[in-house]
């Protein structure tokens, strides 16, 4: 048998370059595997074997998109491999739309995509047509269960000959394709069936489910600003110097309400970030490019904005669940109703 | 987190660097940032450059809060 010729997309970090001090380099092809890519290659065998590995810095890719998808796509065309394996990305945001963006291009040209990702990753959503997405733990310590899972839908890949069956019977996430297929049982015979144990309180399963459109009508403009109370949130973890409430670099387990009270701007010496995401170098320096809160000060004394909050809400977007993320503003919504606040910014990096 | 704070009735302009995401979690009025690590300040250039730069991302936002939009919208320049 043939042995298969593999592609390996990494970011900075797994690709052992550095790390956020890093995250903006753009992408570079290296011979052979890196990082994670050994493990892939000892555990592929003889089947398969990764030849180059492409990385690139998260912050770059998502800043660069489409010039790094471009790139991406011209260094695939080159190798023309079998398949593209990229990360996997767990819960890293920006490591998720990279693994999805390469995915998206190597489609284009045909090429298979196997990846990893935690399903409430920003990238699955987006991306899930592209790529054989295995379902991963959310953070780099599942690797040990992502790898060989990742490995035995290559297999599998392989051996079918890249005719894989359903998401469920062979171990990836739902990629939201219909196929057309042969059963045994005409249509209407499921579906009553489906009704009978339905109306019986028996399991059954949809043939397709209804994506969930969880979205919210966007709410009437502000009549009045310069009259109008304006807070700030931001999910890009300023806190005060120190982090007093020591709010985690990620998988944030709560988030902070602090005073700007006699605060004009925010400085090295009051503030800093507590996000382990990005590259904290600038942030630290100077907090107001997060966190406007200079500019909203001076626009408050010119009457173009009736007054900036005296409290400001911080927590870090980095690996945060979906479910945290949504408690914490759910709280943080009531207090601003409560204080009268008619608008909020909220920053993100 | 944008999503659940506009649920409650308040509007919100998200400023943020990537796109796409903001667009995933929700957010209806969209102003795109200078970049992932300094969404609003570039620090190669001189202090008061940077803070003219945040003025106009901030003046943009505060434009978005009294613009009406129907559906999911960037405020492009």
């Amino acid at each position: 048998m043939r042995k298969y010729k593999i592609v390996h997309y990494l970011n900075q970090f797994f690709g052992q370059i550095g790390g956020e001090e890093k995250a903006n380099i753009p992408p570079e092809v290296k011979e052979g595997p890196v990082g994670p890519g050994n493990a892939f290659n000892n555990a592929l065998g003889e089947e398969a074997e990764i030849v180059k590995t492409i990385i690139c810095g998260d912050s770059y890719f998502n800043e660069h998109k489409e010039e790094v998808q471009a790139e991406i796509k011209s260094t695939l065309s080159e190798i023309n491999p079998d398949l593209l394996i990229a990360g996997p990305a767990f819960n890293a945001g920006r490591y998720g739309m990279a693994c999805g963006g390469a995915a998206e291009v190597a489609n284009e040209l045909d090429i298979p995509v196997v990846s990893g990702i935690y399903p409430e990753n920003p990238g699955y959503d987006m991306y899930k047509q592209f790529a054989y997405f295995v379902e991963t733990s959310d953070s780099a310590a599942g690797m040990r269960n992502a790898l060989p899972d990742m490995v035995n839908l290559i297999k599998t890949y392989i051996k079918k000959d890249g005719d894989l069956g359903l998401p469920e019977e062979e171990g990836y996430l739902p990629r939201g394709i219909r196929k057309n297929l042969f059963v045994d049982k005409q249509g209407s015979k499921r579906a009553v069936e489906m009704l009978v144990a339905k109306l019986n309180g028996e399991d059954f399963k949809t043939e397709y489910p209804m994506p969930n459109f969880d979205r919210v009508d966007p709410v009437d403009p502000v009549k009045d600003i310069s009259n109008a109370r304006i807070a700030l949130v931001t999910s890009g973890g300023i806190v005060p110097k120190g982090n007093p409430d020591h709010i985690e670099s990620s998988s944030a387990s709560k988030y902070g309400k602090y005073s700007l009270e006699e605060l004009y701007e925010m400085s090295e010496e009051t503030h800093e970030t507590a996000h382990g995401g990005y590259d904290p170098v600038y942030a630290n320096e100077d907090p107001n490019c997060v966190l406007p809160v200079d500019v909203l000060r001076d626009m408050e004394d010119e009457g173009k904005i009736g007054k900036l909050h005296e409290y400001y809400y911080s927590t870090v977007g980095n690996g945060t669940s979906v479910a945290n993320a949504k408690a914490y503003a759910q709280e943080i919504a009531q207090e601003l109703l409560e204080d009268g606040v008619q608008a909020v910014i909220l920053t993100s990096t | 987190m944008v999503k659940e704070i506009e649920r409650a009735g308040i509007p919100v302009v998200h400023i943020a660097t990537v796109i796409p995401i903001s667009k995933t979690v929700g957010a209806n009025r969209i102003i795109p940032a200078v970049a992932i690590p300094h969404p609003l300040g570039e620090p190669n250039l001189a202090k008061a450059k940077q803070k003219e730069i945040r003025r106009t991302l901030v003046e943009k936002a505060i434009d978005a809060l009294q613009t009406p939009v129907d559906s999911q919208t960037v405020f492009e320049d």
